[in-house]
């Protein structure tokens, strides 16, 4: 059982996490944020395993993790 | 709960101003996290290039010197032999450190300066808009050679590792893939052991990075990693050349 938080103004939408989540926990936003990317989001809460794949690939260090 | 993982100390708070998925911020964040586990952020010196990386001292917590561009081995030979007990580093790309600074970087090597060099190899200039490095693949499109590189005029793309590997200088040098978790981890264990090995006194380290530019070669992050795994590992094959 894990949570991730993804700060929405850090990430640059790069997706490099939602490919590397080995539990395809993470998905794209239709929206954009402050600096007009379109951000990841956390969309299956349940499925997490807290195992910071998505943390470790992320270029922006735009995701912590708890377990 | 508990927190596994959170930005390392290595790093400033200053968000990267890299492009979206580039693995420059990806090495920063695997130096910066190694000085923390090492615990050498308050004594260690890092030479940052030109090229896109030459922001990199906003970015790290530990001091960073700029040097012109190629000349960062030149600048951390000076700090390493005037201050032996700092921890010395270089982050270089292709076109500064293989280009530019060619002779720099061998005959640091030769004479088996002990430094730890981080060595960026994303096959073109990506600061100055993309243009033919010596390491572009050949019939890579660039903005220099936009028909592909043709050897009959461009050259051949130059493998640094195999080409230090011949001098007796050198304590470690190995070409790594971070295209994966798994190489990920391959890398960070590289990066470790380039400073492990300084601590230790044995001589000049490389790490030769196989890495991307995702607005350069206009592709997306993920088709840029699937590009290194399948084109410029060809090329380039990752591995160790050195260890001793
Ligand atoms: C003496 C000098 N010559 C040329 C330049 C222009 N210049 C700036 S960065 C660069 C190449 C950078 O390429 P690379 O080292 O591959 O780094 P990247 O930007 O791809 O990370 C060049 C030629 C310069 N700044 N100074
Ligand atoms: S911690 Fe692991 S399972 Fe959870 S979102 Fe990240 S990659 Fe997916
Ligand atoms: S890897 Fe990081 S920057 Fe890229 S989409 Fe995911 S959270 Fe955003
Ligand atoms: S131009 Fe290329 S190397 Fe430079 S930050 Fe952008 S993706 Fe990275």
């Amino acid at each position: 059982m894990g949570v991730i938080k993804i700060d929405r103004d850090k990430c640059k939408g790069c997706e490099l996490c939602v490919h590397f989540c080995p539990k395809g926990c993470i998905a794209m936003e239709d929206g954009y944020n402050h600096k007009g990317y379109r951000p990841s989001y956390f969309a299956k809460e349940n499925e997490c395993t807290g195992c910071a794949i998505c943390a470790r690939m992320c270029p922006d260090v735009a995701i912590e993790v708890w377990r | 709960m508990e927190k596994v993982f959170e930005r390392t100390k290595g790093l400033t708070d200053t968000e990267f101003g890299y492009c979206p998925g580039c693995h420059h911020s990806v090495l920063h964040r695997m130096v910066a996290e190694t000085l923390e586990e090492l615990d050498i952020l308050d004594k260690t010196v890092g030479v940052c290039p030109v090229g896109c990386a030459v922001f990199m001292y906003e970015y790290m917590s530990c001091d960073i010197i700029e040097a012109a561009h190629g000349r960062a081995p030149a600048v951390a030979t000076g700090v390493k032999r005037v201050i032996p007990d700092r921890i010395v580093f270089s982050y270089q790309g292709d076109g500064d450190l293989a280009s530019i600074g060619t002779a720099e970087i061998v005959h640091a090597a030769a004479r088996g300066e002990n430094i730890s060099v981080i060595f960026i190899n994303n096959t073109t200039y990506g600061m100055t808009g993309g243009q033919m490095a010596p390491t572009t693949l050949i019939n890579q499109k660039t903005t220099t050679c936009p028909t592909g590189r043709n050897p009959a005029v461009n050259g051949y793309p130059i493998r640094v590792c195999e080409m230090l590997a011949t001098l007796d200088g050198p304590s470690y040098i190995e070409r790594v893939c971070p295209t994966s978790p798994a190489g990920f981890a391959k890398t960070k264990k590289a990066i470790r052991h380039a400073f492990e090995n300084q601590i230790a006194g044995k001589g000049f380290s490389l790490v030769e990075v196989l890495s991307n530019c995702p607005t350069h070669l206009r592709m997306t992050p993920i088709e840029t990693y699937r590009r290194i795994d399948e084109e410029m590992t060809k090329v380039f094959p990752p591995g160790v050349f050195l260890d001793r």
